[in-house]
């Protein structure tokens, strides 16, 4: 054993010896954190983002950068995994970033964040929306370009009940941080308006299982009138398509998560009929068409989930260091409190909480195989 | 609950084992012979299922008529899974034959995780929606609202998949070669049989089952995406543990216990812990029968 | 190389050509009704498996010829590189007693020395990686030693984890009260897990610990009240030094300080246990378990020792992740980490602990410097294993067995 110590020995040594420290100076490149899910189950969630940074930091840095500099961005993979996302915080926190973009899962981002913040580097999420992260006031450098859940819920709530007018509720999720939070606040909502409305069935179901007839015959004997759901389209879709075809034609219908195109790819006619709260409709906003056909040419297909979202994060925080004038963290942090900016979401600035202002919800239905707003 | 409830369970406890089947069969067969367990079996499922997807968007742009592009389709797709299978045994785990354990398991891992991100790299992260290519048939009237013909599809094809998988083995010279091949490798070696022809076949059938499964599985659910292999590997493995890994007929039964045991579970109890009560009754099975429900006990010699 | 050799490996390439080909090359645009024909690709994969297999071939033969012994002229070529010569006189200039203390040393001063040279960065992924090195290790008793198939490793990590995670949120404990509960839990659930599974053996054990593993996950994802369910439990203290809160830096360096105590402690006991009563009966059970018994040897009570042992390990680990991340959820904890634990241990040399280190630091630290790669890294990751196993089955660093023997003349007299 004691041999092999050398070789212990040589491998720390090696292995740390391919470390790469590096330094930013004050006329170099202006560095732009990019962290979400780029592997693993979750990448079709973290991809899009990462390719709305690249796009915009490409436009940017043809018209000639931020305050004449370049734009860099240093894009990591955190498996939305809290384990890997503090080890991304403290390497993004090593290069010096001037703000990252991310991350995208709300575990993985809380987790990020007790790093970015006692680091004073400011953090702009697209997808992560669970409520505390902006009013917990744990996170006063946290913005985000989409609404809290709670928000959603409330929404949902007062949909299903004052206009679809229903008396029993089922509601279902995917057991993850977003899904279950979402499905949780839905309930509140309905329990605490909404008195004489029941909830007859709250259940989690379990993301990748094969079928999932048996929840769907629970729905059936439940005497729901509609399903709320809380999670992604795979799981919705699968939802959906398997009450579809066992006769159960209850509304349905869920939050952000399936307020994509995909959804509506993935479900095909089960989806008709499908209501989502959603970000304020982008199509016929002039910069989301852009932003789009900016991703075609660039990566030949449709841009994924939560890319709009991603592309303002990536422009918000690009106009707050122009407009600071400086990277200096306190002026990016007003700047995005104080200034609009124009986007594919409309023209948006930040409250102190850190959310979106002009970034609500809307309640959207799926008319001839297209999300149509309400 | 009323015994319609009852039976949609059991339809679906039936539909969630009979998937797990037709994986679980090109697992079990394959441990059979050469006692590994291929994780990246499910990758083989996942990469039948891409194929055929990729196939039948060409076929539909190119214009053929709706049966041709299923037939052809689901053709392309078996025969290439049924390479890819060949290909992975040769390059990974024909140089571990004689490796430990271990190092088999994490070479079949690695191999899993290669390929996934294969197709992720090649193809895409997103979820990518699957033609129902599964054609569709009046259901008699008294099951009418139970099942549906995708379910009786599936079904019928694992039946069928499960009878000529034993006749192969029970009657074929084919059959009879693999089972010497599991009994006693070096022996099947001394009296002639040519174990490497024996293994890769071994590998093209239960490829081209796992294949037929990603298919038929894909068509029911709707939709597919590069990690779909691993969790319906994890599935069809436990399954065929249960049942008795080594076994054909246990494979069967043990996806038909834990589809059931799922079902029920999710109907009666919880959603939620399907996926633990599984596990229970797995572990409860294996505590009375260590070798699993149909398995023969590994005889130690001493 | 052969002329047929070369043909061989051309039928090769074309055969990875067309298996490549609907994945690589074509893709479908659903919505817009458009293929998209990748020809480049089938170019990459034509030249890459072309010259690659060749070099797979090299490398294969000159492993057969290593392992007949034979001289080949494989070999002869790479002698004449001189590169075999310069490995040999290093390692056995190294392995000399005088200069190995002198590299302990050298060690132990560039361990110490580490965080205040290298940046925060570094010293956050070196953690990490030394809390991986503790589990390699505690997974080392179970699978090196007592050979046993143990796929549910990570349910302990995530019992010593939650049990501070919970203490905190419940009680407002500390990371230093924290630590020995999580430890004993881990080890009491490690006795829970070793009791089922006494008469399993092989793959039989591997799917129940495997279950066992997703049946801890499941339970902590949906006892919300408790756990915090799929939301976790957040804030949770880092290690406190005589109750004084520190920076991030202060408090990372801290840390890394605890985990590389806990590594020489763990690096200590598993020494000592290899060499004990207990650690001798648990090898001979792995090895021949009916010739164990016969020898006398309790296999209920090794068996469990050796659960209980090397989820104490786990444990301890758990616990010290959870004052690292300050934020635990359920999805840490999935049967992929106790994959990538099974990967350190048995990538570095199953049953030795330089192995379980080196196997535990290189697959942790490797996928961070292979970062350069973003996109191909799980990719060339899966590649990597599957390369290791092939040339390298028994892992980096394989187990010596202490063999005695007896020294010629020469030898004593040297």
């Amino acid at each position: 054993m004691r041999n092999k110590i050398v070789v212990v020995f040589l491998a720390f040594a090696l292995v740390a010896s391919l470390v790469g420290a590096s330094g930013q100076s004050e006329s170099g490149p202006i560095k732009i954190g990019v962290a979400g899910a780029h592997s693993g189950d979750l990448a079709s969630y973290g991809l899009p983002t990462a390719n709305a940074a690249q796009l915009v930091a490409e436009k940017v840095n043809a018209e000639g950068g931020i305050l004449g500099r370049q734009i860099q961005l240093v894009v990591e993979d955190d498996q939305c995994d809290p384990g890997i996302a503090t080890n991304i915080a403290a390497k993004m926190v090593g290069e010096k970033v001037v703000a990252v973009i991310g991350h995208i899962c709300s575990g993985a981002t809380r987790s990020a964040l007790s790093i970015y913040t006692g680091e004073n580097i400011v953090a702009i999420s697209p997808s992560a929306t669970t409520p505390e992260l902006t009013q917990s006031g744990e996170f006063p450098l946290f913005f985000r370009t989409i609404a809290p859940d709670d928000a959603q819920g409330q929404i949902q709530a007062k949909f299903v009940v004052e206009t679809l007018g229903v008396k029993r509720v089922a509601i279902l999720h995917d057991n993850g941080d977003y899904g279950q939070g979402l499905a949780e606040f839905a309930q509140a909502a309905i329990e605490a308006g909404y008195p004489d409305v029941k909830v007859v069935l709250m259940e989690g179901v379990t993301v990748g299982a094969v079928d999932y007839s048996a929840i769907v015959n629970r729905v059936g004997s439940s005497g729901a009138e509609v399903v709320i759901f809380g999670g992604y389209h795979p799981e919705a879709s699968k939802l959906v398509g398997q009450m579809r075809t066992q006769g159960i034609n209850i509304p349905f219908i869920s939050g952000d998560g399936i307020k994509d195109e995909s959804f509506i790819d993935v479900a095909g006619k089960a989806s008709e009929g499908v209501y989502a709260t959603g970000p304020m409709d982008t199509t016929g906003n002039p910069i989301a068409e852009e932003a789009r056909k900016a991703h075609l040419a660039k990566y030949g297909e449709e841009p994924g989930p939560f890319f709009m979202n991603g592309y303002t994060a990536a422009l918000a925080i690009v106009n707050a260091i122009e407009a600071a004038g400086s990277t200096d963290t306190d002026a990016i942090v007003k700047a995005l409190r104080s200034k609009y900016v124009e986007t594919p979401m409309g023209s948006i600035r930040f409250d102190d909480a850190g959310d979106a202002i002009g970034v609500g919800f809307a309640i959207y239905q799926v008319q001839n195989g297209v999300y149509v707003e309400l | 609950m009323d015994t319609d409830y009852f039976l949609k369970l059991f339809f679906s406890g039936l539909t969630r084992g009979s998937i797990y089947a037709l994986l679980a069969l090109g697992y079990t067969m394959v441990y059979g012979i050469i006692k590994l367990i291929n994780f990246a079996h499910g990758e083989i499922y996942m990469i039948g299922a891409f194929i055929a997807l990729i196939m039948s968007g060409v076929f539909t742009i190119w214009g053929l008529p709706a049966p041709a592009i299923l037939v052809l389709a689901s053709l392309v797709a078996l025969v290439y899974s049924s390479a890819y299978g060949y290909t992975v045994e040769k390059l990974a785990y024909k140089p571990l034959r004689r490796a430990p354990r271990l190092s088999v398991l994490i070479g079949a891992i690695g191999m899993s995780l290669f390929l996934q991100n294969y197709v992720l790299l090649a193809q895409t992260s997103n979820f990518l929606p699957f033609p129902q290519m599964l054609p569709e048939f009046p259901i008699p009237a008294a099951l009418a609202g139970t099942v549906t013909s995708a379910q009786m599809i599936i079904f019928i094809t694992t039946t069928v998949v499960m009878v000529i998988l034993t006749v192969l083995i029970k009657f074929t010279r084919m059959g009879k070669s693999m089972r010497a091949t599991s009994q006693d490798r070096t022996m099947a070696t001394l009296v002639g049989i040519n174990v490497n022809r024996v293994i890769s076949w071994t590998f093209l059938i239960g490829s081209f089952t796992a294949a037929l499964g990603g298919i038929l599985i894909s068509s029911f659910i709707g939709q597919i995406n590069f990690y779909i292999g691993f969790v319906a590997g994890i599935k069809a493995f436990v399954a065929a543990v249960l049942g008795g890994i080594g076994s054909i007929p246990g494979a069967v039964l043990g996806s038909l216990v834990l589809g059931m045991a799922e079902s029920y579970a999710a109907g009666y109890i919880s959603s939620v812990y399907e996926d633990v009560f599984a596990f229970l009754i797995l572990v409860l099975i294996l505590i009375f029968k260590p070798s699993g429900l149909l398995g023969k006990p590994e005889v130690q010699k001493v | 190389m052969k002329r047929n050799e070369i043909l061989k490996m051309a039928g090769i390439a074309l055969w990875f050509v067309f298996l490549t080909f609907p994945i690589m090359v074509i893709k479908v645009r659903v919505t817009d009704q458009v293929i998209v024909w990748r020809w480049h690709n089938m170019f990459y994969i034509g030249f890459g498996t072309f010259f690659g297999g060749l070099l797979w071939r090299f490398a294969l033969l000159r492993r057969k010829a290593t392992r007949k012994g034979a001289a080949s002229k494989v070999l002869g070529y790479v002698e004449k590189t001189g590169l075999p010569v310069l490995f040999r006189t290093v390692r056995t200039k190294i392995t000399e007693r005088r200069n190995r203390r002198f590299l302990y040393v050298a060690l132990m001063v560039f361990v110490i020395v580490y965080p205040l040279v290298f940046s925060l960065y570094q010293t956050n992924i070196m953690t990490s990686a030394l809390i991986y090195v503790v589990l390699a290790l505690g997974l080392n008793i179970v699978i090196g030693l007592g050979g046993m198939l143990h796929l549910g490793y990570i349910a302990f990590y995530a019992v010593g984890a939650y049990t501070y995670g919970i203490l905190y949120r419940s009680f407002g404990i500390g990371f230093w009260v924290a630590l020995p509960i999580g430890a004993v839990l881990a080890t009491l659930v490690g006795v829970l897990l070793a009791l089922p599974v006494l008469r399993l053996r092989g793959d039989y054990l591997a799917i129940v610990t495997l279950g066992f593993a997703e049946i801890v996950r499941i339970v902590l994802n949906n006892s919300g009240s408790v756990t915090g369910g799929p939301q976790g439990i957040g804030g949770i203290p880092r290690p406190g030094f005589f109750g004084i809160e520190m920076r991030l830096a202060a408090a990372t360096t801290y840390t890394y300080y605890i985990i590389v105590a806990a590594v020489l402690l763990t690096i200590f006991v598993v020494w000592r246990f290899e060499n004990s009563r207990l650690g001798r009966a648990l090898v001979a059970m792995g090895e021949d378990d009916i010739a164990a018994e016969a020898m006398g040897i309790d296999l209920t009570k090794t068996k469990v020792i050796a659960f209980a042992l090397g989820s104490l390990w786990a444990g301890i680990g758990g616990v010290i992740f959870a004052s690292r991340t300050t934020f635990i959820n359920p999805g840490s904890f999935t049967i992929w980490q106790s994959v990538i634990v099974l990967s350190c241990v048995v990538l570095g040399g199953m049953g030795s602990i330089p192995g379980a280190i080196v196997g535990a630091l290189g697959l942790i630290l490797l996928p961070e410097y292979l970062r350069a790669f973003s996109d191909y890294r799980m990719l060339m990751f899966g590649a990597i294993l599957v390369i290791m196993m092939v040339f390298r089955p028994g892992g980096l660093i394989q187990k010596k067995r202490k063999a005695y023997t007896f020294p010629t003349e020469e030898e004593a007299l040297s």
